[in-house]
This record gives structure tokens, C-alpha cells and sequence, in this order.
């Protein structure tokens, strides 16, 4: 249990998907405007890395690794499909996240109309397929392990989304120098979120 | 083959319409992998190959791919060049590819890729988008090498691990590497350092706020 709470304080703190890797930052920059519709894209960003993150922790670990294929039998155990791992990955995403429109849409059309948007675009957000590939380089032990890192790596996100949307909010009546306007003045207070995240690193787990 | 039209389609994304800096694509890995110069120049390289590629395949199967399923053809295209490069560079430049870990595979979801394909790609003939990709990947280019330069050299003191400040003799009169240009934040300070510059000397791109 407490090596759970370690990993899930780890990835949404130490190691916050955007301050400390800057991953599905096209999307951080493009919905933080308000803090409403980040608040929707954060919910939505955990929720496809609590899906996505096991079912390709499964995929890793009973297909590609080597020797993970021996349950089927075991003239398979040498066989490496490590290097499938991307089109594998990527191809999961893409299609859970489509599925889970559909499912959502069945089921909740409010909740659908909440992610609205937000859903098909996370499937090209860095942020899933970096949390994959970050299980993999990390060779997290059993699948409670994974799950507790989707769900720190996805709650960092979000808490990164929503504080840097605040700030935007406030920083419309600020009188910015022109030049600095939007995009620049973004860039430069993401910069010092993230070097105030790094007060995070002193802590030992 | 070189019309005034085509040259534009190269040499508008190094400056304005600039992939990173004015359209604001692909900046994750624009960032994370800028702390050195080596590794930068190799993901610069690798998302050229990736890009112009891309684009020229996707180009060449425009008219046969439905549209409904375009995203997953464009994702399988890119990911199959981004396995390509990445056995590549474990095979020949192995500790850079360690280095850039799992930046590498993220070109697949690197969003210049993507948003080029769709926005061009998909419309063009496949010089015109073998000159687009190029174009892009080069404003993406060049501001990972300037990004990279600076970091390396006020964090490190070396250009290309050449150690420029100490052959200078900078530290013998009491200077002091920054230790902070080396972390991750400082990159998107710098590229906002970037913005700012290129903004106020082209007013049209500046915000209304």
C-alpha cells in the first residue's frame, strides 16, 4: 500500500508529466485559457490514462517483452516484440479512446457533452503516449503499480492545467509587454510553475 | 520544381509561420530534449526524416485514404517511420538514443507531424509536401539548435561538449556555469525569450491578449 501512495505521489509531483517533461503540451497551452475547460480536459486526460495505461501494461508484459509470449507456448519464449512497442501503444490508445467515446456517449450524454471535444484529442496527446512508454522504461512490478502511476501522472496533469488556467485568467487585466502578449508570457510563467515544482525533488520516498 | 511559390512553402516556417514559436505545435519534445546540443541536433534530424517522409507518403495515398479513417492510416504511417528511426539510432548513436529515452517515440504524437499532414499533406502533390515537410521540420530545427545552444553553454560551459568558457579562461577570473539553464524549465523560459524577440521585431504576430 505504501509503495502505491509512493508511486502515485511520485508522478503527480516529483515527476509531473508537464513541469518536469513537458509531455501533451500542445493541448496544455491551447485549453488553458479558462479554467473551466481545463478542468474538463484534465478529468478526461485521467480518465484515458486509467484505461490506457493498464491495458497496454498488460500488452507489454504478456506480448512484447521478451519471453512474455511463453504462456502460449513455450517454443515462444525467446521471441522479442519489443520493437512493435510504438505502432502497438499508439494503436491501443487511438482505438480505447474512440471506444470509450461511443461507450460514454451510450451511457452518460452529459458526461459526453462535458469531455465533449476533449476526447478525440487525446488521442494524439503526448501525455497518454508518454505515460506508456514511461511504464515501460520503468518496468513498474504488477498492474496495481500501474494503475496507482496513471492515476499520480494523471491528477499532476490536471493540477498543472488548472493552476496555470488560474493564472491566465488573472493575468488578462496585467498590462504585459505587447511583444509578450499570449504565447510568450504563457512560456515564461509555465517556466516558473515548473521551476516551483521543483521544490518537489528535495523529497525522499 | 523551385517556383517563388514552392521556396515559400520552405522558407516560411523558419520564421513566420514558424512551427513552434507561431503556431505553438510540438513543443514537448521541442523542450525536454534541448539541454544539450547533441541530442538536440539527433531529434532535429530524426523528426526531418520522420516529417518529410511522412508527408511524401501521405501525399502519394491521398486519394485512396477514406476520411473517416484518416487519423489511424497517418498514425500507422508515422509510427512505422518512428520504429525505422528509432532501431537506427540504437544501432549506430546508442547513447544519445539512451539519452533521449522515450522523446524518440514520441514523435509519433509530436503534433507538427500530424498537423502537417492533415493540413497539408492530405491537399497536396507530393513534391509541394516534400518541400512542406522539409520547410517545417527545419523551423522546428533550428529552434531546438538555438534553444540547445544557449542551455548548453551558459549551464555547461561547452558547444558540443567542447569546453568553450574554459579554453577562454572565463573560470580562472571567477566565473560560474548556471547550474539552473541545465533543468527543464529554463527551456521554456528560453523558447519564451524567443518568442519575445521575434515578436517585437514582426508586429503582426503579436496577440491582442
Amino acid at each position: 500500500m505504501e509503495n502505491l501512495i509512493n508511486i502515485f505521489v511520485k508522478g503527480a509531483f516529483i515527476e509531473n508529466m508537464i513541469l518536469a517533461y513537458f509531455l501533451g503540451m500542445c493541448s496544455y497551452l491551447a485549453v488553458s485559457k479558462t479554467v473551466k475547460t481545463s478542468m474538463g480536459l484534465g478529468f478526461a486526460v485521467i480518465f484515458v490514462l486509467l484505461i490506457t495505461i493498464p491495458v497496454n501494461f498488460l500488452i507489454e508484459n504478456y506480448i512484447l517483452q521478451e519471453g512474455a509470449l511463453s504462456w502460449i507456448s513455450p517454443k515462444l519464449a525467446e521471441v522479442d516484440l519489443g520493437f512493435l512497442s510504438f505502432i502497438l501503444f499508439i494503436a491501443v490508445i487511438a482505438s480505447i479512446v474512440q471506444l470509450t467515446e461511443m461507450i460514454i456517449e451510450k451511457i452518460s450524454p452529459t458526461l459526453y457533452n462535458a469531455l465533449g471535444i476533449f476526447l478525440p484529442l487525446i488521442a494524439v496527446n503526448c501525455a497518454i503516449l508518454g505515460g506508456a512508454l514511461f511504464m515501460q522504461e520503468r518496468a513498474y512490478n504488477n498492474i496495481g503499480e500501474a494503475i496507482s502511476f496513471a492515476m499520480g501522472s494523471g491528477f499532476g496533469w490536471l493540477l498543472a492545467v488548472v493552476g496555470l488556467a488560474a493564472i491566465r485568467e488573472k493575468i488578462r487585466y496585467s498590462n504585459v509587454p505587447p511583444a509578450l502578449r499570449g504565447l510568450g508570457i504563457t512560456f515564461i510563467i509555465v517556466g516558473l510553475m515548473g521551476i516551483a515544482f521543483m521544490s518537489f525533488m528535495g523529497i525522499k520516498l | 520544381m523551385f517556383s517563388s511559390k514552392n521556396m515559400k512553402l520552405l522558407t516560411n516556417p523558419l520564421g513566420d509561420s514558424n512551427p513552434i514559436t507561431v503556431q505553438v505545435l510540438g513543443i514537448c519534445s521541442a523542450l525536454a530534449v534541448t539541454a544539450k546540443l547533441k541530442p538536440a541536433f539527433v531529434m532535429a534530424i530524426s523528426v526531418l526524416v520522420v516529417m518529410t517522409l511522412s508527408n511524401v507518403i501521405i501525399s502519394l495515398l491521398r486519394k485512396t485514404i477514406p476520411n473517416r479513417i484518416r487519423i489511424i492510416v497517418q498514425l500507422v504511417v508515422i509510427a512505422t517511420l518512428v520504429i525505422l528511426v528509432d532501431e537506427v539510432l540504437r544501432a549506430f548513436v546508442y547513447d544519445v538514443s539512451k539519452q533521449l529515452s522515450v522523446f524518440v517515440g514520441l514523435i509519433i504524437t509530436n503534433c507538427i507531424i500530424m498537423g502537417r499532414l492533415e493540413a497539408f499533406a492530405l491537399a497536396n502533390k507530393p513534391w509541394d509536401s516534400f518541400l512542406d515537410g522539409l520547410g517545417n521540420a527545419f523551423g522546428y530545427g533550428w529552434i531546438l539548435i538555438v534553444v540547445a545552444f544557449f542551455r548548453e553553454l551558459l549551464g555547461s560551459g561547452t558547444v558540443w561538449g567542447y569546453p568553450v568558457l574554459d579554453k577562454i579562461g572565463l573560470y580562472d577570473i571567477g566565473y560560474e556555469n548556471n547550474g539552473l539553464m541545465i533543468l527543464s524549465p529554463m527551456a521554456l523560459i528560453v523558447v519564451g525569450i524567443i518568442i519575445w524577440i521575434q515578436r517585437s521585431r514582426n508586429k503582426d504576430l503579436i496577440e491582442s491578449n
